[in-house]
């Protein structure tokens, strides 16, 4: 079995604070030392400065896919198999491809070079981490579409903070440097607002902080985090606060739905391949008591948090009749509950 | 509903921050490049940044150099003018005569020989700000003041000259020079523990700036990146287990953790000493302890949770109906609430 390759991600906080150019920079020196390096993709975005710096390298020719009538460009990954270089640059980490390519996600087509015992050099913002968008929408308004499993991020051999000052990075934009002229105004006011790119950066420190420090603190599991799952909507921002929560605690993590009648609503299935995504255990129990059947399995799987949302239309407070939180709160007495909040903007 | 500051500015308040914005006006700004150890290559950041200002027309000199530089450094210094050190240390005379628009000064922690007019550097850069011209430097770690004890923790050394971390707090940009410890010298773990004190370092700067941002535009944002935790103890919570949990949540997520009670009337003297030993407890284990008065117990949490941006809070829970936790969870909007099962429960 040879070799698995290593992976380097260029982290930064929004679109021009120069990740590709950094990239492309250890790719030079990396070429100059003798290294054997191949450009996968590369998204020049019209930026000249950062086409300057692909000078000299190879380019892998992408591969060209016809979706709804337009030519699209995506990374030929059996092209880049076949060259096999020591070393390849590619660009966008979270990118998602166009239906009609062999793998939705670029970081498949990624894991695949690096089976293959290639190296990657990469490039991402902290605002595609699944476990931050939530967050991300909180602050900027803006829902990121294009995501990826943490765990993913944390399989990386290396992760480099690429960092500019919001104001820096807002000349950039006014001088047109990062985008064409008649976008410049509204970025300015909208995705890229000093706010905003103020509150993105300090999460990107942040998560390079906690990314170096997993790296060096020996993993302790005494901890388990058990998330119910419903076909409530809130059951996605619960998934990622619940599994935000269990990767900084460095505990396990399962997810439960309690399905009272056999089958199971295609919204929850929905619900439990996403938590599978992010690489928690996922269990689906039967039972008409449903808190009664969360308290004993949580009892069973040795878990010291629950995670739920906030219950239903009938109100906790009301006399009649427990909620399905109050009911667990009492049954599941010794373990500690954390009702999740559906933050709002 | 009292325990919990008014957000409006009193007027000496208002006047400081005035006065503090017109200082700022006229001064230069200050961007200061900060690395976590010597080679991460915070030099070269700073004199490109230069070159770059200087290629957009802005008039751009060096009035400090290190000793020994690399040949990048060499190779970028060469284009640029450079106002030569006199007796040791920068020139400011000469730097104000010249008055250009931008001042590069490499290694910012230094001690001036004994006899000049500042006894070190940075305040010989704070005159430069002072006389409106904009500086551009570069730090490592391990020569920030309050980060000495940390250093030295992990390298055992300590450097003898230092900057006090409030002048970093000062400055309008701070850029962090990352770089994995592959590139740089020195073992693996000591590097990457000393690159994780500059991030959160960093982070805690930048932390503040969006602060001060937010609230010199009037906005009381409810969200933060930071987790913050906020323990309610009462004379019946299981308060060791609850405090616990939030230290280790704050350490893990380097949040805040912060712990308070209400003080109700009519409350008993033993249940007034446990909840002492209670909030003893909470400042042992260095949480920031707060008092409220209120006679409405949920109210007072709801607001102050709000006010402190929490995104935790811990709470006891009886099984009691009608008690201020149902009422809480349901007002809960931008944080999640924990229930800690109270000691007679179990």
């Amino acid at each position: 079995m040879s070799r698995r390759g290593t992976l380097k991600i260029y982290l930064g906080y929004a679109a021009g604070v120069g990740k590709t150019y950094r990239m492309l920079e250890e790719a030079q020196a990396l070429r100059a030392a003798g290294a054997d390096v191949a450009i996968g993709y590369f998204e020049p975005h019209g930026r000249a400065e950062t086409i300057a710096k692909t000078a000299g390298l190879e380019f892998v020719p992408r591969r060209t896919i016809a979706y709804g009538g337009t030519q699209f460009e995506e990374m030929d990954t059996d092209a880049v198999l076949r060259r096999s270089p020591a070393i390849a640059v590619v660009d966008e980490f979270a990118h998602s491809n166009v239906p009609g390519s062999d793998r939705a996600k670029r970081w498949q087509d990624v894991r695949l070079l690096l089976e293959a015992g290639i190296d990657v050099l990469t490039t991402m913002n902290v605002q595609h981490l699944e476990s931050l968008n939530d967050q991300v929408w909180h602050i900027t308004g803006v829902r990121v579409r294009e995501t990826l499993p943490d765990w993913v991020v944390d399989e990386a051999d290396e992760l480099v903070l690429v960092d500019l000052t919001p104001s820096a990075l807002r000349n950039r934009i006014q001088r047109g440097v990062v985008y064409a002229s008649e976008k410049v105004h509204r970025a300015l006011d909208n995705f890229f607002a000093e706010a905003n790119l103020t509150a993105l950066r300090e999460l990107a420190i942040r998560h390079t902080a906690h990314e170096v420090e997993e790296k060096l603190v020996a993993p302790r599991r005494e901890e388990r985090i058990l998330i119910c799952l419903t076909a409530k909507p809130a059951s996605v921002n619960l998934i990622r606060r619940g599994k935000r929560m269990a990767d900084y605690l460095q505990a396990d993590c399962l997810a439960l739905h309690v399905a009272v009648e056999g089958a199971i609503d295609p919204v929850v299935e929905r619900h439990m391949n996403f938590a599978g995504n992010l690489r928690i255990h996922t269990h689906v129990e039967e039972g008409s008591d449903i808190a009664r059947v969360i308290a004993e399995f949580a009892r069973l799987h040795h878990v010291t948090q629950i995670f739920m949302g906030r219950s239903g239309p009938r109100h906790w407070y009301q006399r009649f009749g427990e909620t399905i939180v109050q009911q667990v709160v009492r049954l599941a007495r010794d373990i500690q509950i954390t009702i999740v909040a559906e933050r709002r903007r | 509903m009292t325990g919990h500051s008014d957000r409006r500015p009193n007027p000496d308040e208002l006047l400081r921050r005035v006065q503090a914005e017109e200082r700022r006006k006229q001064r230069g700004r200050l961007k200061v490049f900060l690395g976590y150890a010597p080679r991460v290559g915070k030099s070269l950041r700073m004199f490109d940044e230069g070159r770059r200002r200087k290629s957009r027309g802005q008039d751009v000199v060096v009035a400090a150099l290190q000793d020994r530089v690399t040949e990048n450094v060499s190779e970028l210094v060469r284009g640029f003018e450079v106002i030569p050190a006199a007796a040791g240390a920068i020139n400011l005379a000469a730097v104000f005569r010249r008055n250009p628009q931008v001042c590069l000064i490499d290694e910012l922690a230094y001690d001036n020989p004994r006899g000049s007019r500042n006894a070190e550097r940075w305040q010989d850069v704070e005159e430069i700000l002072d006389h409106g011209i904009a500086v551009i430097t570069a730090i490592n770690l391990q020569h920030i003041r309050e980060q000495q004890d940390a250093v030295e923790a992990v390298t055992g050394k300590r450097a003898a000259q230092s900057v006090p971390t409030a002048f970093l707090h000062a400055a309008e940009e701070i850029e962090v020079v990352d770089a994995t410890p592959e590139s740089v010298m020195g073992e693996a773990r000591t590097l990457a523990e000393l690159r994780e004190l500059a991030l959160l370092l960093a982070a805690d700067v930048v932390d503040r700036q969006l602060r001060e941002y937010l609230d010199s535009h009037g906005v009381s944002a409810g969200w933060g990146t930071q987790e913050r935790i906020l323990v309610c103890l009462t004379p019946r919570s299981n308060a060791a287990e609850m405090l616990a949990s939030g230290q280790r949540n704050a350490r893990r997520f380097h949040g805040a953790l912060l712990a308070v009670s209400v003080e109700q009337p009519g409350i008993g003297t033993a249940d007034q000493e446990r909840l002492q030993r209670h909030l003893a407890l909470a400042r042992e284990m260095g949480a920031e302890v707060h008092c409220l008065k209120s006679a409405d117990f949920a109210e007072a949490i709801l607001a102050f949770a709000h006010e402190q941006r929490i995104t935790q809070l811990f709470l006891g829970h009886s099984l009691r109906a009608r008690s201020p936790v149902e009422r809480l969870i349901h007002a809960a909007e931008d944080f999640d609430v924990r229930l800690f099962p109270h000691p007679e429960v179990k």
